[in-house]
């Protein structure tokens, strides 16, 4: 695949090599040492960084003030923007807003429904899809024009992501939506946390039939589990999520103060397992509020140092 | 038809505490059907209100009416005699109702006596569920019938959403997912294809975001 953006993930990717991303939550409040931190931590570990954007509704500081402090510090941030809250005229000035600061990448989602968050009684806009977001992104960077038709002054070099969920329902509709998505202009896929890894396996299987993972490049979610409790936590109350009750046993299983290290190492041993899945091309690690532990994480699974880009 | 819901009637108490004659206006089209405002339940709100301002000690006449409907000039003549001796007007119509009587009689208070909810239908006794959210383009040819504007809680048209779950939306395990029902709906139509047809951008002009909306229809006007 060419390479048709400045952004450091994509000739990662296009280099052939597994690529790691992580993501950083911004913080609740102003204080931009909260980014700074967990940026120094993963940044060496790292080929780029998503900024999740008021997830799960929680109101946060906004995902685009965050990636351009990635910018300065000379991270290659993914700018997560949600079609929850922004209209068409916002996501587009947004997008021009982050482009103002070469920020090179975008994952395109529709967010968790408002009333998961702290703001249950507001509205949603909704105006455009997640896919109708790619689309428009593309339509920006590659035709150089606004939705409305006029021409874009400088416009936006941006290597478009989406999320993939293999585990939601309807399952034989996911390859179909991901095929949906590759069409709508999508480049690179993030999908949710990996649990169910026969599942997984299973969707990529289905992928690699419709030759979807030469059209794409498959980023596997991966999410250490830091107790028993978050694994059930997860299973019972995170919308599209599969986690088999082995899992929550085999955590169950050790002593309260060592279910971290054993999520630690969970997560290693299904990332040794995935680099052999044809098509999976490298591995977004969300370690939530628990940033440190990216390091250990892609040194354990040989992933480490990352290579050097030239720009 | 219009689903709306009864409102509390301390709601409606506080609207009115003050007035000494009031008229209750029913409907007989849709709030009867959802039973929120025709001839039984103004019957009802009468009656309940009659009983509070004599547990007040206050001496207050309340009338009862129900029209064929309020969002129709002709039916809203048949009070023209009457209106005005009124303090007040409860309508339990619609919003439409409640308006076009307000219109009618620009000089009588009129108090909505119900919520109005969305465009639905009875799914059951005693059960009203949306169905359309009047987007004014109607794309159910190319949904399997399935409208997800107004059921899907994101309206993704290209759906479904990460969150979907053993056929239920995220938002709640009792609703069902719209664009799961669409894909069944597909399946059985033999259209499953179809649904790698990416839907496009949707014009929202046509919908509330155009501002308010009129239908004009030349071939039909008088
Ligand atoms: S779960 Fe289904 S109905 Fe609910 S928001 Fe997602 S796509 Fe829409």
């Amino acid at each position: 695949m060419n390479v048709k953006t400045p952004s450091r993930l994509e000739k990662v990717l296009a280099a052939g090599l597994l690529a790691v991303t992580s993501e950083c939550g911004p913080p609740r409040g102003s204080d931009p040492e909260v980014i700074i931190k967990k940026a120094d931590l993963i940044k060496d570990y790292v080929d780029a960084v998503n900024i999740t954007d008021n997830q799960t509704s929680v109101t946060r500081l906004c995902s685009l003030a965050a990636c351009i402090r990635l910018k300065l510090m000379g991270l290659d941030p993914v700018l997560q923007m949600v079609t929850r809250d922004r209209n068409r005229i916002a996501l587009q000035s947004d997008i021009l807003g982050a482009a103002s600061f070469d920020i090179n990448n975008i994952l395109c989602l529709s967010g968790d429904h408002q009333s998961f968050g702290d703001c249950s009684n507001g509205q949603n806009v909704h105006d455009i899809d997640s896919m109708q977001l790619v689309q428009t992104v593309r339509h920006m960077r590659d035709q150089g024009k606004f939705l409305g038709g006029d021409d874009i002054e400088r416009p936006p070099k941006m290597f478009v992501g989406a999320a993939a969920n293999p585990f939601a329902d309807p399952f034989e509709i996911r390859v179909p939506r991901l095929a949906k998505k590759i069409a709508a202009g999508t480049e690179f896929i993030q999908t949710q946390c990996i649990y169910n890894l026969d599942k997984f396996e299973e969707w990529m299987k289905r992928v690699r039939e419709r030759g979807l993972h030469e059209k794409v490049y498959i980023l596997a979610g991966m999410t250490p589990m830091k107790s028993a409790g978050m694994a059930r936590y997860m299973k019972n109350r995170v919308p599209g999520m599969d986690v088999p009750d082995e899992l929550i046993k085999r955590l169950a299983g050790v002593p309260k103060e060592k279910q971290a290290e054993e999520g630690i190492d969970i997560c290693v041993e299904s990332i040794e397992r995935l680099k052999e899945v044809e098509g999976v091309r490298g591995f977004h690690i969300m370690a939530i509020e628990w940033e440190e532990k990216v390091p250990e994480i892609v040194k354990r699974t040989g992933l480490f140092p990352r290579p050097e880009i030239a720009d | 038809m219009i689903v709306a819901d009864k409102k509390p009637i301390e709601e409606i108490i506080e609207e009115i505490k003050d007035y000494t004659t009031i008229l209750i206006l029913g409907c007989n089209e849709c709030v009867t059907v959802c039973e929120a405002g025709g001839k039984k339940e103004v019957g009802i709100l009468a009656s309940a209100l009659r009983m509070y301002f004599l547990n007040q000690g206050k001496d207050v006449t309340i009338d009862e009416r129900t029209l064929e409907r309020q969002c129709d000039h002709e039916y809203l003549e048949e009070i023209r005699d009457v209106a005005d001796q009124y303090d007040a007007i409860v309508s339990l119509a619609c919003g439409v109702g409640v308006q076009f009587t307000a219109e009618e009689y620009h000089t009588v208070p009129v108090i909505p006596g119900v919520n109005t909810c969305f465009l639905g239908a009875t799914e059951a006794r005693g059960l009203w569920t949306e169905r359309c959210q009047a987007c004014g383009e109607c794309i159910l040819a190319r949904t399997g019938g399935i409208c997800p504007v107004s059921r899907c809680a994101k309206r993704i048209l290209n759906g479904p959403c990460g969150g979907s779950s053993n056929g239920k939306c995220e938002i709640n395990k009792e609703l069902d997912c719209a664009w799961q029902l669409i894909i069944d709906r597909l399946d059985a139509l033999g259209k499953l294809d179809d649904y790698e047809t990416i839907s496009p951008i949707k014009d929202w002009s046509t919908d509330r975001a155009g501002g308010p909306r009129k239908v004009v229809r030349e071939d039909v006007q008088l």
